[in-house]
């Protein structure tokens, strides 16, 4: 036998876990495939170019910046995310250049400016997509009708549920049972298919326990619904989520809390503003709409700019449920996911450093004698 | 079956791979011609050299005395001419002094049947003495002298004495089969160590992945005559380490900076427990092992009795060589054990394995930068955040990460092994400990 081998020497441990940074990156990208393709579907061709403006600005500012740095970073598949994330962020009508310009910020200021992967404190994606809805909040306010809705032609416009009740509850002086009620009333249209679903739901399943499920939910859930290309299907987001869960990429702590204060929040003071009691606010109305299942499972979860620790995510992700209500409810904004998130960017640094781990044999929890 | 006992925090489950060795009966390795036994197989001071170049040594024959405190005999492995005395490069990348014997003469002990020696009307002390004397020292691969380990300070109590059987680093199987094979031996080492230690309860610890063995050690326990039981524990890295295992098994932590006896308990592996039947009972010195040598690139794995000395390529080559070209060979487990850079480094006391990784095996990739995803806080059984120690001591900031807990490190790898931007972690926390050691001897 040869005893000359040319062997690798590395401090231990010497074997490694199949993941790694790219892998992990890339899989988020495939999760998130899904949900593109239906916005694509609903808004129409437009979507797409967003979509592929967002990606090529984020991934042509990378590779610049990383070259001009002496680094190749683009195939670790954090731009392509950060690019694919600004685009499932922007209505479908956007004009090309917004996309491009909030993927730019995104990678060049928010990404770079502090260093790179890993060093950045606020999700770029985010930071992008609310530094252009500033600069240009009609384009990015502008709604497509989706396919399926009848009043659905090409290039033409609506109102986001969201923003449909924001604005009428202005100056609303009524009651209404909650916001799908509030939006048949003013005439806000649904799909056949929300419908037939509904009814199907209904008689096969819920009716004979005794419950009923009222009709527009199937809409939201499924994504009929008029909004950002990639936020629109609760559903094919969710079944992404399922394969980060799985493959242990996200972890529960942050989308339980999430979900579970803005929910709560929701449940007891949502009704208010319908003028009905406490107790009374549709919960699952606002889970699938506004953005919040992709800002909740895929941006809030971004590890860069979230706790190290299971206490700090579970504080990270209830400080967002709490500003995603309060700026969904009494802000000026009709959702509110983005804002809140990046708003609980800023104290993560101050997060860290109050959740430590506990440390073995130092704690007196720990039973030593 | 009763839920299996675990430690609560941390841990990780590497692919155990034990399956290759596992159902291998341990065999003799061939004795090597010339064997190299450095004089520091363990941890503490070298042991001093007692023979020179030319003359003759019995297999056996003490050629290394112990020194100081912390410190173990050295005795030869083989019959032989000593060649020479230098410095021989170990596994873990260090030097050591060490003699060069080859072999030639007589086997002493070869093959010929041993009178047993009656034990049980020795004294605690004599029995220490032998210990000391016969050159015994963990053989999970800390080799920490058990003569000293054993030596408890007048006020301490022994409570629990675990013999641990855990064998949780990935690919190892050489205890699991010296449980099978050695069963009554191990027993009898055990009763030799209560004799010593007088503890109030023994506890045999075995990983759930080896019923086997806890099917036969659970037959056997009678066999000790004090309340003694076998705990199956859970599947999971670093289960076998003294302080995840005590907090597994009698749910108590030893505290930051203490040893296992400030909780009342002393952990010894099963195969120190080997070692000390055989030199108790056989009279024989700590001059062969028991080593599986594995892995992907491995053609015929085996778990093999080897002479302390013997040149690790001997034990591929006894294997069938390399069935494809390894891009590691790890002495030691995956985990904690070292890579080696030329096979022609020598098993030592505490060599438990001999493992040709492949590429496939190994997996590893680029470095990125930390993404704070906070995987290490999360497996650090320790509960560190060594994402930050590695940064304070990437910053020099040694006094932080001493403050942060960087000497609770015991560099297990479950950080490193599970980071996804391939961090060298360990190397960082190595490092750390290193240079803040340095800097406190500066004063
Ligand atoms: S090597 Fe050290 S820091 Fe890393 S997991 Fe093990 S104890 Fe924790
Ligand atoms: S596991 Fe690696 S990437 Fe994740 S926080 Fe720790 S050091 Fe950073």
């Amino acid at each position: 036998m040869n005893r000359e081998v040319d062997l690798l020497v590395t401090t231990s441990p010497q074997i490694h876990h199949p993941d790694s940074t790219a892998k992990i990156m890339w899989t988020v990208v495939i999760c998130l495939v899904p949900a593109g393709i239906w916005g694509v579907f609903l808004f129409g061709g437009k979507a797409l170019l967003v979509i592929i403006s967002s990606i090529v600005s984020a991934l042509v500012t990378e590779f610049i910046i990383a070259k001009l740095l002496k680094r190749f970073t683009v195939l670790d598949g954090s731009a392509f995310l950060t690019g694919l994330l600004v685009g499932y962020n922007m209505p479908p009508g956007v004009p090309l250049y917004i996309p491009a310009i909030a993927s730019i910020f995104a990678i060049a200021v928010v990404k770079w400016t502090f260093g790179g992967l890993g060093a950045n404190w606020m999700n770029p994606a985010l930071a992008g997509r609310v530094f252009v809805f500033f600069s240009w909040t009609g384009s990015m306010t502008n709604w497509r009708v989706p396919r399926f809705l009848t009043t659905h032609v090409d290039g033409v416009t609506m109102a986001s549920p969201l923003g449909f009740i924001k604005a009428g509850l202005y100056d609303f002086t009524g009651t209404s049972p909650g916001p799908i009620a509030f939006l048949k009333a003013g005439g806000y249209p649904l799909s056949a298919l929300d419908q037939s679903v509904t009814n199907w739901i209904n008689t096969s399943v819920l009716n004979p326990l005794g419950a009923s499920l009222k009709g527009g939910y199937v809409d939201l859930f499924l994504g009929i619904v008029p909004g950002c290309i990639g936020e629109v299907s609760a559903l094919l987001l969710l079944l992404g989520t399922v394969y980060l869960f799985i493959k242990k990429i996200i972890t529960w702590e942050i989308p339980v809390s999430y979900l579970f204060v803005f929910g709560l929040l929701i449940w007891i003071f949502g009704g208010l503003r319908f003028n009905n009691g406490l107790f009374t606010g549709d919960v699952m109305f606002n889970f699938f709409t506004g953005g919040l299942i992709l800002g909740v499972f895929y941006m809030a979860t971004d590890m860069v700019t979230s706790p190290l620790t299971t206490k700090g995510k579970l504080i990270f992700g209830a400080g967002a449920g709490f500003m995603t209500f309060l700026i969904r409810v009494y802000g000026s904004f009709p959702e509110g996911v983005s804002l809140a998130i990046i708003f609980m960017n800023i104290f993560v640094p101050l997060i860290n450093k109050y959740t430590k781990p506990v440390r073995f044999g130092v704690s007196p929890r720990g039973g030593g004698k | 079956m009763r839920r299996l006992k675990t430690f609560p925090k941390g841990g990780v489950h590497p692919p155990g791979n034990k399956h290759l060795t596992s159902g291998k009966a341990i065999i003799n390795a061939a004795i090597p011609s010339i064997s190299r036994i450095p004089l520091q197989q363990h941890i503490g001071s070298p042991a001093e050299c007692l023979i020179n170049p030319g003359e003759n040594v019995k297999e056996g024959m003490l050629i290394g005395r112990s020194t100081g405190f912390i410190s173990a005999q050295i005795h030869s492995s083989i019959p032989g001419v000593v060649k020479e005395v230098r410095d021989i490069y170990l596994a873990n990348g260090f030097k050591s002094k060490g003699v060069v014997i080859e072999m030639e003469g007589e086997f002493d002990t070869l093959g010929k049947r041993q009178e047993k020696n009656n034990w049980e009307k020795l004294s605690a002390e004599e029995l220490l003495n032998i210990i000391a004397d016969r050159g015994i020292v963990g053989m999970g691969g800390a080799t920490f002298p058990t003569h000293v380990k054993y030596k408890i300070p007048k006020h301490a109590k022994v409570e629990a004495f675990v013999v641990n059987g855990t064998e949780c680093e990935p690919y190892l199987t050489a205890d699991h089969r010296l449980m099978l094979e050695k069963t009554e031996e191990i027993m009898e080492g055990a009763r030799i160590v209560d004799k010593i230690l007088n503890p109030e309860k023994i506890y045999i610890a075995i990983e759930a992945n080896k019923l086997d063995a806890i099917e036969v050690m659970q037959k056997a326990v009678s066999l000790l005559n004090k309340h003694a039981e076998v705990v199956p524990l859970e599947i999971k890295y670093p289960q076998g380490d003294e302080k995840q295992l005590l907090k597994a098994i009698i749910n108590r932590e030893v505290p930051s900076g203490g040893l296992p006896i400030d909780i009342g308990a002393v952990v010894s592996n099963v195969g120190t427990i080997f070692a000390i039947y055989e030199a108790v009972v056989m009279g024989k010195p700590l001059i062969e092992r028991i080593v599986t040598v594995t892995g992907g690139a491995i053609k015929n794995p085996q778990n093999l009795k080897v002479r302390i000395g013997t040149p690790i390529g001997d034990l591929i080559e006894e294997c069938g060589g390399f069935s494809e070209m390894p891009v590691k060979v790890v002495a030691g487990g995956p985990m904690m054990g070292f890579a080696i850079y030329e096979l022609e480094a020598p098993v030592t006391k505490g060599t438990s394995g001999v493992i040709a990784l492949t590429k496939k095996e190994v997996k590893s990739n680029n470095q990125t930068p930390c993404l704070n995803c906070g995987r290490c806080i999360t497996v650090c059984p320790m509960g560190l955040n060594p994402t930050l120690l590695f940064k304070e001591i990437d910053h020099m900031d040694y006094d932080s990460a001493m403050e942060e807990g960087l000497m609770d490190c015991k560099e297990c790898g479950c950080c490193a092994f599970m980071c996804p931007a391939h961090i060298p972690l360990v190397h960082g926390m190595k490092l750390g400990k290193y240079m803040a050691k340095k800097k406190k001897e500066k004063g």
